[in-house]
């Protein structure tokens, strides 16, 4: 399993809009640096990032090689109800990593 | 004579590698997302420092002023640049659930380069914002020695 930080409020008020902040831990391998060896490392990024709450996605998006090492994004969202807002990246060499975290909406 | 053939391998090895993508390629790139319509400039706002020490992690906060509502909203945020080997960033999707059209991240840089932000609205249209970044150390394409 990853590394996984995510900075999300732990309360909100209905219809707040709140700011999500996820970091993961990954190289980010471009696939167009040499080792040193002299061969190309092969291409090892993440690819997809997705936020839903409650099952409704809130937030996608695609990277590229060009998102830095341990891909960090940041969003916003209104807080519609309480549960649980759940966030998953997959990438390269069938990379998966899944986070949960608790909200309450009052 | 050796050296010779040695060198002209060497260019035709780093070629591949170097070719970078450029203006024309980031205009494809984005020709690609928005077909033939226009692409304003205005209500994007593109968050990047001008001057980057270390291209490796450049941090970039795309806003586009928009009221995100169900008439009126981002639907996507694309991010493109000129000098890196591929002229893609990242695509961010959006829906007026997120309350606020912006998009923060950090991004490689593999030379000084423009960056392009373009906002993609619920009603068809395309609005942009570019930055000029000035790179002192690359990312990207470096190789590790």
């Amino acid at each position: 399993m990853a590394n996984v930080l995510v900075n999300a409020p732990k309360t909100a008020t209905k219809g707040q809009t709140v700011e999500i902040k996820a970091l993961i831990m990954h190289p980010m391998e471009t696939g167009f640096r040499a080792g040193t060896n002299g061969r190309i490392i092969p291409r090892n990024i993440i690819e997809h990032f997705t936020a839903t709450w409650n099952g409704n996605e809130i937030f996608r998006m695609e990277f590229s090689p060009a998102i830095a090492a341990n891909p960090f994004v940041s969003f916003f969202t209104v807080a519609s109800e309480t549960g649980t807002i759940a966030f998953r990246w997959t990438g390269d060499e069938g990379f998966v990593a899944e986070h949960q975290v608790a909200i309450t909406v009052t | 004579m050796q050296r010779r053939v040695f060198i002209a391998g060497l260019a035709v090895t780093v070629l591949p590698i170097a070719a970078a993508a450029t203006p024309e390629t980031m205009a494809a790139a984005i020709k690609q997302v928005t077909g033939d319509a226009a692409v304003r400039p205005g209500r994007v706002t593109l968050d990047i420092p001008p001057l980057v020490e270390n291209g490796n992690t450049v941090p970039l906060t795309v806003t586009v002023d928009s009221p995100m509502t169900e008439a009126d909203y981002v639907k996507a945020i694309h991010v493109f640049n000129e000098k890196n080997p591929q002229p893609h960033v990242f695509d961010a999707r959006l829906s007026p659930r997120n309350g606020k059209a912006v998009v923060g991240t950090r991004i490689k840089l593999a030379d000084a380069q423009k960056v392009v932000a373009i906002a993609e609205t619920s009603k068809g249209e395309f609005f942009s914002a570019s930055a000029d970044v000035i790179v002192t150390i690359a990312a990207c394409i470096e190789d590790i020695t």
